[in-house]
């Protein structure tokens, strides 16, 4: 039982730090309409930045919590400023290509950077170790730590979408950036807050999962294959299907290694080739028929 | 009389390709035998993109599950060459029509996220499934035999192989071009300009998507077969996504808008590649610039824009 206990916190774990990526692929696609391939490259860039700002400089873990996700989100501006804004009329395509021409520029960057090895992240002193839950079952503090983290985004997610100005602004531009730009509401400044908001939420991520994850250069293509699934599995552009998403791959991940340990890294596929054939729109989406 | 003059230039092409191996240093026969394989595997990429409208990021895993079966036929069973490439066709095909069946129903941002996703998987099962497969090591070590239909060749030989190659090529190149331009082509064509009225004309636009990328997928994976007995192995890294960008770019580069714009985005692609990994380390950087560049300000490609301008010109 207490095994089983343990599986169900790794898959809560697991399943938040995926909401956290998801959540800001979504809130992007919502506004954008732009799928963000470099998505996970941002990811990636966060862990990078909690790396050297911890390990080469010495800073603390709260610093680099505030400071990484920060410095990616004004990448993410220029990146607006700079690319984006030429396509945001065209068709649909440019702006996965054009996204995809990130992931490259940013994953070979990090390559030429920060070189081809893995590098690993300590978790801060009063997060190392383990405590004792469900009895004698031994649960690493920090992995504990990643779910109150998760649980106060999603608390504070809903509240700014639901209960705020700027959440209600975003709603609107997503429904009808015609109609939101005719009633005074600056959709330009919108849609570049909105794609630096995602980029923060992703190094966010980055960062938050450095000390559990291997911080490699494979890590952004691993979050972005994993946030597609939790997108397709939980249906596009919708916060609750982000959470439902998250969740279910969280359990897939969770349960999956403990009791179908050879064909583990297939289950998310298979997860998500049967909602395809069941619910193509996904748990918690609508209308994205062909 | 201006597609006189591009008849000409296609045919004076041709024999320019033929006469490749006498007339070049020995190592640009490798070159050409490369860019005329990625040329077509960039038009099958291209049948699904810039004839259907769209845009697959998990090409590689039809690429590379061709690639695998040459080898592997090879190495056990010592087929004749040409039978090991029509597996390959029917094995790419047989993949592309599964994910396509799960990937066709969805808009074109599902899509573009699927096939990157289920080409990953296949990725991971080469690199898992070491009993099959042999992991990161790939199928190496066997060798060319004959040629089939009782041909007798010197496979081994770079120049025989690389006129081998441009024969299929140009063979597997006509069928694609007139599945292009049949009906069924221009019933594509019309999907990728409105899909909504070609559905209200009664058409299972469903049906059309996947048929074109099951034939994407068994083009695909003739290339990648013809990939096998040149690299001499078939390594998991052909079905990374890095693999599925190298189609998208050469047919940016050449351009999605015409036949032949792939082939000429092949050709710049894998000279680009030639000189710039001579110099640098960071080739997929610069590709990464080189993407961003074109889809922001020459969208039309090389060879489209430079078409569209001479067939506009009086």
């Amino acid at each position: 039982m207490s095994g089983l206990g343990a599986a169900l916190l790794n898959s809560l774990d697991i399943g938040l730090l995926l909401f956290v990526i998801a959540v800001g692929l979504n809130i992007v696609f919502g506004v954008l309409n732009v799928i963000n391939f470099a998505h996970g490259a941002l990811y990636m860039l966060g862990a990078y930045l909690a790396f050297t700002l911890m390990n080469l400089l010495g800073l603390s873990f709260i610093v680099a919590l505030i400071v990484a996700p920060l410095a990616v989100a004004v990448l993410a501006v220029i990146i607006d400023r700079l690319v984006l804004r030429f396509i945001y009329e065209r068709d649909i395509a440019d702006s996965l290509l054009l996204t995809f021409a990130l992931l490259l520029i940013i994953n070979e960057s990090v390559r030429m950077i920060w070189g081809s090895g893995i590098h690993t992240v300590q978790p801060p002193e009063l997060l190392r170790g383990s405590v004792g839950i469900f009895g004698d079952t031994l649960y690493p503090v920090y992995s504990l730590f990643v779910i109150v983290v998760g649980l106060v985004l999603v608390a504070a997610l809903w509240f700014i979408f639901n209960r705020t100005r700027a959440g209600k602004i975003m709603r609107a531009a997503a429904l009808d950036r015609d109609m939101a730009e005719a009633l005074c509401i600056n959709t330009k400044l919108v849609v570049t807050g909105v794609f630096a908001f995602g980029a923060w939420l992703a190094a966010l991520g980055g960062v938050v999962a450095a000390p559990m994850r291997a911080v490699d250069p494979g890590m952004g293509d691993k979050i972005i294959i994993e946030s597609f699934i939790v997108v397709v599995i939980g249906g596009l552009g919708s916060f609750p299907g982000a959470l439902a998403g998250a969740m279910v791959l969280g359990l897939i991940h969770g349960l999956g290694g403990r009791y179908l340990p050879e064909i583990n890294l297939l289950l998310p596929f298979i997860g998500m080739a049967l909602v395809l054939l069941f619910k193509p729109n996904g748990l918690m989406g609508k209308g994205a028929n062909a | 009389m201006k597609s006189a003059i591009l008849l000409g230039a296609l045919v004076l092409t041709v024999i320019l390709l033929i006469a490749l191996p006498w007339v070049v240093p020995y190592f640009y026969i490798f070159i050409g035998t490369e860019i005329l394989i990625m040329g077509l595997f960039a038009a099958s990429f291209n049948l699904v993109f810039g004839y259907t409208g769209m845009l697959s990021f998990g090409h590689a895993a039809f690429f590379g599950i061709g690639t695998y079966a040459t080898a592997m036929l090879l190495l056990h069973l010592q087929w004749p060459l040409l039978a090991c490439l029509l597996v390959s066709m029917g094995m790419g095909a047989l993949l592309a029509l599964v994910i396509g069946f799960l990937s066709v129903r969805l808009n074109e941002v599902y899509f573009a996220m699927l096939t990157l996703a289920f080409g990953m998987m296949v990725f991971s099962i080469a690199h898992m499934w070491r009993s099959v497969t042999n992991g990161s090591d790939g199928i190496a070590g066997f060798t060319l035999g004959a040629f089939g239909l009782g041909i007798d060749l010197t496979l081994g030989n770079p120049a025989v192989y690389y006129h081998v190659v441009l024969a299929i090529v140009i063979v597997a190149s006509l069928v694609l071009y007139l599945i292009c331009r049949s009906s069924f082509g221009l019933i594509l064509q019309a999907i990728r300009q409105n899909a909504e009225r070609v559905s209200f004309c009664g058409l299972n636009i469903r049906l059309y998507r996947l048929a074109a990328f099951t034939i994407s997928g068994a083009f695909a994976g003739l290339a990648g077969g013809m990939m096998a007995p040149f690299l001499r192995v078939a390594s998991p890294e052909m079905m990374h996504w890095s693999t599925s960008a190298e189609p998208v770019l050469m047919s940016i580069l050449g351009g999605t808008g015409y036949f032949l714009g792939p082939y000429v985005g092949s050709a710049l692609f894998v000279l680009l590649e030639t000189w710039i990994t001579s110099v640098t380390q960071a080739w997929m950087l610069f590709l990464g610039i080189v993407l961003a560049l074109m889809v922001m300000f020459f969208r039309r490609g090389i060879l489209g824009t430079f078409l569209d301008w001479w067939l506009d010109k009086k």
